[in-house]
């Protein structure tokens, strides 16, 4: 973990309420893709926690969705310096991956697949991904996914574009080795049921610092008491408490 | 630059700025991020006897100014504590730590106390009878004066090491149950706990806090802090550690002002990791600001004339 004051390159509405801010400073504390940064904001005590989605260089680029007070005052910034604290959680692990493993992203839950997309191509991996939205409005990324090399694959709930479904129907003609999956909660239920293989799962909780001290975040697993912040955000399939 | 030794207790320390407990887990965390040893010590997280896991999640909410928690003491039980986290952080602190203990019975508390008595690590026994978020103990023992002496005597019995009795802020006279736990034999008060309080989400109107309630903590609450420190501490004759909302060198030194010998710091670490260091390093300046040489002779100015 660091602390560090990043400089605001640019904010750009990807969707009506999905923004997508590019960041430079120092990014050395980022190890793995699927970690997240904790942002502290004018005016609000906590700081925001928001999954990192693609790191060149000093170049941090983080994908938020409007939902209250703390992204509302993200989205207004056009320039500008933010306090950062970089490098929490654990990250996806890519050595599971085995030759073909599939991603798996609901809304926005899509933005740290993409920098797991990019590790795992680069270690030599054929690498599909499966981007699960509302409707198409609410899309975006698919053509930053292809313009990777990815196989991509869109669904929308009401099917106005792509699939029409959920992520894991799409699933349903993908041959894969693992599988990586981040989204709300009543989706990675639904993966966790639908796949036959190993994978890794990104959770979100309320967090009170994101680094471990707090006990804010915990929750149950078969290897113990984890903290999502420290320990997390992602879980391996395997660890989980649910049964299917 | 003037001197920022107090002592707590008999046991010095370099400086008062004290983590509190339950936001600078076992410590080494924080070591990863800078060396501890810069503090005065710090309070290790809420030891039970038992392992706990807590209450269910969500246990944070975000308030103006501050923050509720209802993490609901989960700690590994005394037990792993001593063989586990106090080795780890044998390793990155050499100053004695203070052990935080909560309970559900007034035997509870003993045995766990009783553990860490033998723990050289240990400097004093910070002994939580404040917490809001658990039910049949925790703040039922801190808001009646006869259990709070029953813990403190029970505790008493046990240990030789300073026996601190953490006191809840949800009460009506908080002068009173410090006095209580000094008559038993308290060798220092610590005030106060979080307040007790919730938020209601709008869009799902239910609580936010998935145990209704929770501790609210921040710089919100630092004039309620600061006025019940001043009271406690014109009402008893042992050391009084003050805390609540505390979140600049400026705030520890009216806390001392107050009456507060040493001064925990908590919700801010939470917000900024390096929040007690950043104290203990502006703290000279401040203290030169004011004209102050020695910190130890400030404490209880405010009382004075």
């Amino acid at each position: 973990m660091r602390q560090e004051i990043f400089e605001i390159i640019d904010n750009i509405p990807l969707t009506e309420r999905v923004y997508k801010m590019r960041l430079r400073g120092d990014t050395s504390a980022v190890t793995a893709p699927g970690q997240f940064v904790n942002i502290r904001l004018e005016g609000l005590y906590l700081r925001r926690p928001i999954s990192v989605c693609d790191v060149e260089g000093d170049v941090l680029t983080i994908i938020y969705k409007v939902v209250g007070k703390g992204t509302e005052q993200m989205a207004r910034m056009q320039s500008g310096k933010l306090d950062l604290l970089t490098g929490l959680g654990n990250g996806y692990d890519t050595t599971l991956s085995g030759c073909r493993p599939v991603l798996l992203g609901g809304g926005v839950g899509v933005p740290p697949l993409y920098g797991l997309a990019k590790k795992l191509l680069a270690e030599g991996k054929q690498v599909t991904a499966i981007l699960g939205f509302n409707t198409a409005g609410e899309a975006f990324y698919e053509e930053a996914f292809r313009a990777l090399g990815v196989k991509t694959i869109v669904t929308t709930v009401d099917g106005s574009c792509g699939v029409r479904g959920f992520v894991t129907d799409a699933l349903k003609d993908v041959d894969y080795t693992y599988f990586y999956a981040c989204g709300p909660e009543p989706m990675l239920w639904a993966v966790y049921r639908a796949t036959e293989t190993s994978g890794q799962m990104s959770f979100e909780e309320r967090m009170g610092c994101g680094f471990g001290a707090c006990m804010g975040c915990s929750c149950k697993t078969i290897t113990g008491y984890k903290r999502i912040c420290k320990d997390g955000p992602v879980m391996r399939k395997e660890e989980l408490l649910w049964e299917a | 630059m003037g001197s920022m030794k107090v002592e707590l207790c008999g046991i010095p320390l370099e400086n008062p700025v004290i983590p509190a407990s339950g936001t600078f887990g076992y410590g080494y965390e924080f070591a990863e991020l800078y060396d501890i040893n810069e503090l005065g010590t710090f309070s290790f997280k809420g030891t039970t006897r038992e392992p706990r896991f807590g209450n269910p999640t969500p246990r944070i909410a975000e308030c103006t100014a501050g923050m509720i928690n209802a993490v609901g003491l989960q700690n590994p039980g005394v037990d792993k504590v001593i063989a586990e986290e106090l080795p780890k952080l044998a390793n990155c602190f050499r100053k004695p730590v203070m052990a935080n203990i909560s309970g559900f019975s007034v035997e509870e508390y003993a045995a766990t106390c009783e553990k860490l008595d033998k723990c050289q690590q240990v400097g004093w026994l910070e002994v939580n009878v404040s917490c809001p978020n658990v039910h049949g103990g925790g703040m039922s023992f801190g808001t009646d004066p006869k259990a709070a002496a029953e813990v403190t005597a029970a505790v008493k019995k046990v240990t030789s090491k300073p026996v601190i009795l953490k006191l809840s802020p949800n009460v009506t006279d908080i002068v009173s149950i410090a006095r209580a736990c000094e008559d038993a034999g308290a060798d220092g008060i610590s005030l106060i706990n979080t307040l007790l309080g919730m938020r209601i989400d709008l869009t799902r109107r239910r609580p936010v806090i998935a145990n209704t309630m929770g501790g609210f903590s921040g710089s919100a609450i630092f004039p309620v802090a600061l006025r019940m420190v001043y009271q406690v501490a014109e009402a008893v004759k042992v050391p009084v550690i003050g805390m609540g909302g505390v979140s600049s060198a400026e705030d520890v030194v009216e806390m001392m002002l107050a009456g507060a010998t040493a001064v925990e710091i908590g919700a801010a670490n939470l917000v900024n990791p390096y929040a007690s260091r950043d104290i203990v390093r502006d703290l000279p300046r401040v203290m030169d600001k004011y004209k102050i040489d020695n910190l130890k002779e400030i404490i209880g100015g405010a009382h004075n004339g």
